[in-house]
């Protein structure tokens, strides 16, 4: 085992290399391009016997993907936000085909406006495709998760493919230490790929992903597929404690932190939740009995851990780095729907905060802790909050003020050139 | 290249491959070339299929296939061909599969697919050599969903979104051009209606490697509007008549396999299809008949100008 400070891209490459994966299909995209540079990278090396192959987009790519998989290989692919989206069909089609493989998104926020920094709104338009869904907070969790990832994706009961995210710029250029397993290791957790029945050759030929007549065969099919995510969650906690003996890591369904008598909680996904983890130490300080439950799997929903973990809680403020326009957080919209008549549940606050990479300050977690405690007493859940500051309506305010100014002057000066 | 098993009419296969009792409609051209393409190419092939008429060839728990089928999107089938293509490469490499047990890609989509949605997919696919054949069944219109106009919808015709005095006011894609200026191992027209010259191609193709495309007419009763028992009548016609041009390209050159002379008028193509009906009443368009005439004699006239 060796110890390298690696970015989140640089350790979700490591994750591919170590799971010996044989097919990358890519396409560049911000913030995702470095994975691929550096698998493209150690091919060109010969560090890594894979084949690479740059599609001329992700549409393309994930349709490259699942049918790489579908033929028998163990394929790996990467992209981010607007890549995800242009591949959504896709998405929705390869899952359908059983055929595991790894998708690692690094988010990003969506266009209009296009911008480049991380939110969640993405890897969430990916909830419903059939995809399993990990979510890392940290470099070493993004190296991890790839290499559960597989295990999970190839379970036996499983077969889907699977989405590893981690938080563009704050984890996919951020410089961590991080331990990267010997590759013995790795081969005892996750040996070679068995492709079972879903595979092409010539002596046995097969018919895959053909289409259905009427509603019963494609209940049926889709029927499956929800079944087999839901045997995720104990595969997972098999997966899991696999991995623990392996490497000593446990990662668990839901990350939790101080939540043994906590009295409110945070629940939130990815990076931004180390925010959290600080604030609720803070907050602990200061006499507030605070906790953080932060889901790694988001699909399949762990809904049982989520209800035993936050059982006895008063309060929950569920901060969604995503929005659903003219509903709100999803995660809160998840939560709601998980706790609705659980006997003595907690009383959920929702926040939208983090969106295109915007901030969530320490202050603005004790307002959360706050406006949450008083939600528990009073037994009322105030209306959602769109996180946003009088300093910040100001800078916006400032850049319309030089925008107009600018139109206003060119307006001016274009007059100025046609006169006579 | 070796010479051709095909030399006469009797040399075609007598076993045929492709099962019967599909979803097809009574006539259909495509089908018919689809038959013949399936019994020279044989059955250690894998079809990825985008979306289109003959996604209905394979219906849970059916399909003529004794090979293989993979049905990808309507916009992507290249890229699926590509990935199918890489894995089997890197297995045999790997030694995880016998050489034996390998397979030829074919991809199969309709000309809304090869023509449109998945051009960007033949584009990329082409542009990394890939070792694909593309079958395109051309029936000159969106024909899954009731024949609207598609980019190979030919100018002139009745569709079902183009249901004006002029009929469709574009002009069919030139898609065997685009194919050919970008080099690939091969590209030929054929028709169900010449068997031997399709078979003679076919063969060819299969014998490549590379990007090779098959681009088959396929005259559409449904679509064309015309009684499914003159689809073999209105294939011979649209040879004859010189608007589909039997071609191959190979090492750089264009060959044109059948050359009809004297040619026969346009017309007689045109009025034996519903689809261009408004063209001979209520009043006759001599405007759109003669421009149609002559695309057709001047796309002759640059290839074989001594006639």
């Amino acid at each position: 085992m060796t110890r390298r400070l690696l970015t989140g891209n640089g350790a979700a490459a490591w994750g591919a290399r170590l799971a010996d994966v044989d097919y990358v299909p890519a396409f560049p995209i911000t913030p995702q391009t470095e994975i691929i540079e550096q698998l493209g990278a150690w091919i060109d090396a010969g560090e890594l016997p894979a084949r690479m192959v740059t599609l001329e987009s992700e549409h393309s790519m994930l349709t490259a993907a699942g049918a790489a998989a579908a033929t028998g290989v163990r394929v790996f692919t990467a992209t981010s936000s607007q890549g995800l989206l242009y591949a959504m069909e896709m998405l929705y089609t390869v899952a359908g085909w059983r055929a595991p493989f790894v998708l690692v998104n690094v988010s990003r926020a969506l266009a209009a406006p296009v911008t480049l920094e991380t939110d969640h709104n993405d890897v969430l338009a990916a909830r419903d495709t059939g995809f399993l869904q990990l979510h890392c907070a940290t470099c070493q969790e993004v190296l991890d998760s790839v290499l559960l990832a597989y295990r999970l994706a190839e379970h036996p009961r499983v077969r889907l493919p699977a989405i590893v995210n981690l938080d563009g710029f704050t984890l996919s250029f951020t410089r961590e230490p991080v331990e990267i397993p010997e590759p013995a290791v790795v081969r005892r957790f996750l040996p070679g790929f068995d492709p079972q029945s879903v595979r092409f050759r010539a002596s046995e030929p097969v018919s895959q992903a053909v289409a259905v007549l009427g509603g019963t065969p494609y209940s049926y099919f889709r029927y499956e597929m929800h079944r087999a995510t839901e045997q995720a969650i104990a595969a997972f906690e098999e997966v899991a404690a696999d991995f623990e003996r392996a490497t000593g890591r446990r990662h668990a369904a839901l990350e939790t932190h101080r939540m043994n008598d906590a009295e409110i909680a945070f629940v939130m996904l990815g990076s931004f939740a180390t925010k959290a983890v600080d604030a609720v130490d803070r907050l602990r300080e200061s006499g507030v009995r605070a906790g953080l439950v932060r889901p790694r799997l988001v699909r399949p929903w762990p809904a049982a851990a989520l209800r035993e973990s936050l059982a006895g809680v008063r309060g929950v403020a569920v901060v969604d780095q995503n929005l659903s326009m003219g509903k709100g957080g999803i995660l809160h919209a998840e939560l709601a729907s998980t706790l609705y008549g659980v006997p003595d549940a907690p009383v959920l606050t929702s926040f939208i905060g983090g969106l295109g990479g915007r901030n969530i300050a320490p202050e603005e977690f004790f307002q959360m802790a706050s406006v949450t405690r008083e939600a528990a007493q009073t037994g009322q859940a105030p209306e959602p909050r769109l996180l946003f500051t009088a300093q910040e309506l100001r800078e916006v305010r400032r850049l319309q003020g030089i925008a107009l100014a600018e139109r206003h002057e060119t307006t001016h000066s274009g007059a100025e050139r046609s006169a006579p | 290249m070796s010479e051709t098993i095909y030399r006469r009419m009797s040399d075609l296969p007598s076993t045929h491959l492709l099962g019967g009792g599909t979803a097809m409609c009574a006539g259909c051209g495509g089908l018919q070339a689809l038959h013949q393409i399936y019994d020279v190419l044989g059955t250690k092939t894998v079809f990825v299929n985008a979306a289109g008429c003959m996604t209905l060839l394979s219906v849970y728990p059916f399909t003529p296939f004794r090979g293989s089928w993979l049905y990808t999107a309507m916009a992507s089938a290249p890229a699926g061909a590509q990935g199918v293509r890489d894995a089997l490469d890197i297995l045999c490499d790997k030694g995880r599969l016998p050489r034996d047990e390998d397979l030829q890609v074919v991809t199969l989509t309709g000309d809304g697919a090869a023509y449109g949605m998945g051009l960007s997919a033949t584009s990329g696919a082409i542009d990394r050599n890939l070792d694909f054949l593309y079958i395109c069944y051309d029936n000159e219109g969106y024909g899954n969903t009731g024949q609207q106009s598609s980019p190979a919808t030919p100018h002139g015709a009745h569709t079902a979104t183009a249901t004006g005095p002029a009929g469709h006011s574009g002009f069919k894609k030139d898609l065997f051009g685009i194919w050919v200026a970008n080099r690939p191992a091969y590209v030929a027209t054929v028709i169900g209606t010449e068997p031997l010259d399709l078979a003679r191609k076919i063969e060819k193709a299969a014998k490549l490697s590379g990007p090779r495309l098959i681009l088959a007419l396929a005259p559409c009763p449904t679509g064309w509007d015309f009684d499914p028992q003159q689809a073999a009548e209105i294939g011979r016609l649209a040879v004859r008549t010189g608007i589909f041009p039997l071609k191959e390209y190979l090492d750089g050159r264009v060959v044109h396999t059948k050359v009809k002379r004297p040619r026969t008028p346009v017309e007689e193509y045109l009025r034996a299809q519903g689809r261009f009906q408004h063209l001979f009443e209520p009043e006759r368009r001599q405007d759109v008949l003669d421009a149609i005439q002559a695309r057709v004699d001047a796309y002759w006239e640059h290839w074989d100008p001594s006639h």
